[in-house]
């Protein structure tokens, strides 16, 4: 809890500083779809040593910061979000009351198993999981849209546990990324 | 008794334009085992003035036949002349091998660049003419043509409809960017991409008239339901509200659609006008209720919801109302669609593990499990109810199969173009 308040207060301290900063610490998994790694936009470099993650990055996509992490994972049929995920959820849940402006989308996704049009349903259902531990924090739920790739756009074209496990999740995904 | 066909249905015009730019090439092949059904042994002769045409009508009405698993095709060759006219036919040469059913005809110029085919169906047992007709069409429309002639002879020989002039639509996913929605003829040729797009396509729905088709696009990165005119080529987004919009219905008189929504939390089912508008809320539980499917008559909604603790199949008034639960066997039970006499739903059932398409006789609430898959996916019937299009994963990839109501036909349509998902078996051609 206090690493994430100093998480918190950084990230203010980023907001502030810079309104749009490089993505190029984002994890190239997220999202399904590859986005063109920022190539020297302006002047934070990725290699200028005055480049702190800590202090000018930002908090969503420092490496270090859990708010770069964006994933839950889910058990099969289930949609509940297991402990090792809460912190996670946490973070995002205080970045958003603290980021008034700040908009998410929840994006549930299943492994290939099972009928499409269910899987869309159950997908939905694991992303209002994530959501509804972060209204209970205090995230507003207007700000937060839930909706569901199903077994669409799995990141791991597998078809054993494996694959499996990694296309049963949730991503936690802000406006404008 | 004869007949004078001078209209083909306008919605073939437009692909057979295609057909000729295409030539003969299958976009599916298709493969046949049946078990158990007796096959009606029918002798389809090449028809004279047939060998010139762009296509052999006589293997189109054969293939037709030969692919719905109840007719045996009786080898031809060595007969001569081959008959083309009744005074031809030598009713103890088709009777020595063993043909209950004899198709001649022939093809001949009628003026204007057009032609005339005139076929004849014989019971060769009694010696006596079933059907004779004529039709006058341009050679690009000889494919079309064969699929009418194999629905009438399908209809005077089983009492049912046949369905060979209908259309399917599916999705084809090339890669993980590349999706295409398809509509293709009923043996899989004259296959045409009416949407592509990199982002998924999903659950295909034709409207009652065949006319538009429903699906679900993920075009803005969620999904959305959109509806496509085919002859105009335009599209419409009809449901695009917070959170995920899916599952598209028609109901029979073309005028709403039931789709399912989670703009107030899980996903509910709701009813929308075919053109979009005002959303009204059908059901309303907190669990998951989706895949609706309207009644052939309109009464009824057919849907799952895991309301009970594990997904199963449930009906309610079409208008809303009270639900009624349809199934309790095994804790996986999804996806209805009725068939076109409303007397069955067909659906996927979860059992050890597996996916496979199974109906639900509704009188009797009677379970026949139909395919013996690994992971089959939405059943659609063919408008005549006999066969149920569906998919199945083989090796990795989806490909269309198809299984007769009874189990006892089935058939894989086998493509080359990628993943193969969620078909959807249009209506009956409209004259």
């Amino acid at each position: 809890m206090k690493n994430i308040a100093v998480y918190l207060g950084l990230a203010i301290l980023a907001a502030a500083c810079a309104s749009e900063t490089p993505k190029s610490e984002a994890p190239v998994t997220e999202g399904g779809k590859a986005t063109a790694p920022s190539t020297s936009q302006g002047t934070g470099s990725t290699s200028s040593p005055a480049q702190s993650a800590d202090v000018q990055g930002n908090p969503l996509h420092d490496p270090n910061n859990v708010l770069s992490k964006r994933s839950v994972y889910f058990d099969f049929d289930s949609n509940v979000v297991k402990d090792e995920f809460r912190p996670l959820v946490q973070a995002h849940a205080r970045y958003m009351v603290e980021h008034r402006d700040s908009r998410v989308r929840i994006e549930g996704n299943c492994d290939e198993r099972g009928s499409r049009e269910y899987n869309l349903a159950l997908g939905q259902r694991r992303a209002e999981a994530v959501k509804k531990i972060m209204t209970v924090l205090g995230a507003p739920d207007a700000r937060i849209e839930t909706i569901s790739y199903g077994e669409e756009k799995p990141v791991a074209m597998g078809h054993d546990e494996s694959s499996w496990a990694k296309n049963r999740r949730a991503d936690i995904k802000y406006a404008g990324e | 008794m004869n007949a004078s066909f001078r209209s083909i249905p306008r919605l073939l015009i437009g692909a057979l334009a295609l057909c000729a730019a295409l030539g003969a090439r299958a976009q599916l092949t298709i493969d046949i085992t049946t078990s158990g059904a007796r096959q009606v042994p029918i002798a389809v002769v090449p028809m004279a003035g047939e060998a010139g045409q762009p296509q052999s009508v006589s293997q189109v009405v054969g293939a037709d036949l030969s692919r719905t698993g109840l007719f045996r095709l009786v080898d031809t060759t060595g007969i001569t002349p081959l008959p083309s006219e009744p005074s031809q036919v030598s009713f103890p040469d088709w009777a020595s091998r063993n043909a209950e059913a004899l198709v001649i005809g022939k093809i001949e110029p009628s003026g204007d660049g057009r032609l005339e085919v005139r076929f004849r169906l014989f019971d060769v047992q009694k010696q006596s003419q079933l059907a004779s007709y004529s039709y006058v069409v341009s050679p690009q429309q000889l494919r079309a043509t064969a699929h009418r002639i194999a629905d009438v002879i399908y209809e005077k020989l089983t009492g049912d409809k046949g369905v060979f002039s209908t259309k399917i639509a599916y999705v084809v996913k090339r890669n993980e960017h590349r999706f295409e929605l398809q509509v293709a003829d009923a043996d899989g040729y004259n296959a045409q991409s009416i949407l592509a797009s990199n982002e998924p396509i999903m659950s295909p729905a034709w409207s009652p008239d065949g006319s538009r088709l429903a699906y679900v696009s993920f075009d803005q990165k969620k999904p959305m339901v959109v509806v496509q005119n085919l002859a105009e080529g335009t599209t419409k987004i009809v449901a695009n509200f917070r959170g995920n919009n899916s599952a598209p219905a028609w109901s029979p008189d073309g005028r709403f659609l039931a789709v399912a929504l989670s703009k107030d939390g899980l996903t509910q089912i709701y009813r929308i006008p075919a053109t979009g508008g005002t959303p009204q809320r059908l059901t309303d539980s907190s669990d998951i209720d989706t895949q609706p499917a309207f009644s052939p008559d309109g009464q009824w909604i057919a849907f799952t919801s895991d309301r009970g603790g594990s997904p199963q199949l449930y009906r309610m008034p079409a208008g809303g109302g009270p639900a009624q639960r349809l199934t309790f066997e095994g804790n996986y039970n999804v996806g209805p669609r009725f068939s076109p006499d409303g007397k069955y739903l067909a659906f996927v059932q979860r059992t050890d593990g597996r996916y496979r398409i199974a109906s639900l006789e509704l009188a009797t609430g009677q379970l026949l499990t139909l395919t013996d898959g690994t992971l089959d996916d939405s059943p659609s019937y063919a408008p005549n109810g006999k066969m149920i299009l569906y998919e199945a994963q083989v090796g990795g990839r989806g490909q269309l199969a198809a299984v007769s109501g009874d189990g006892r036909v089935r058939q894989r349509l086998t493509s080359s173009a990628g993943d193969v998902q969620d078909p959807a078996w249009g209506p009956m051609p409209t004259n």
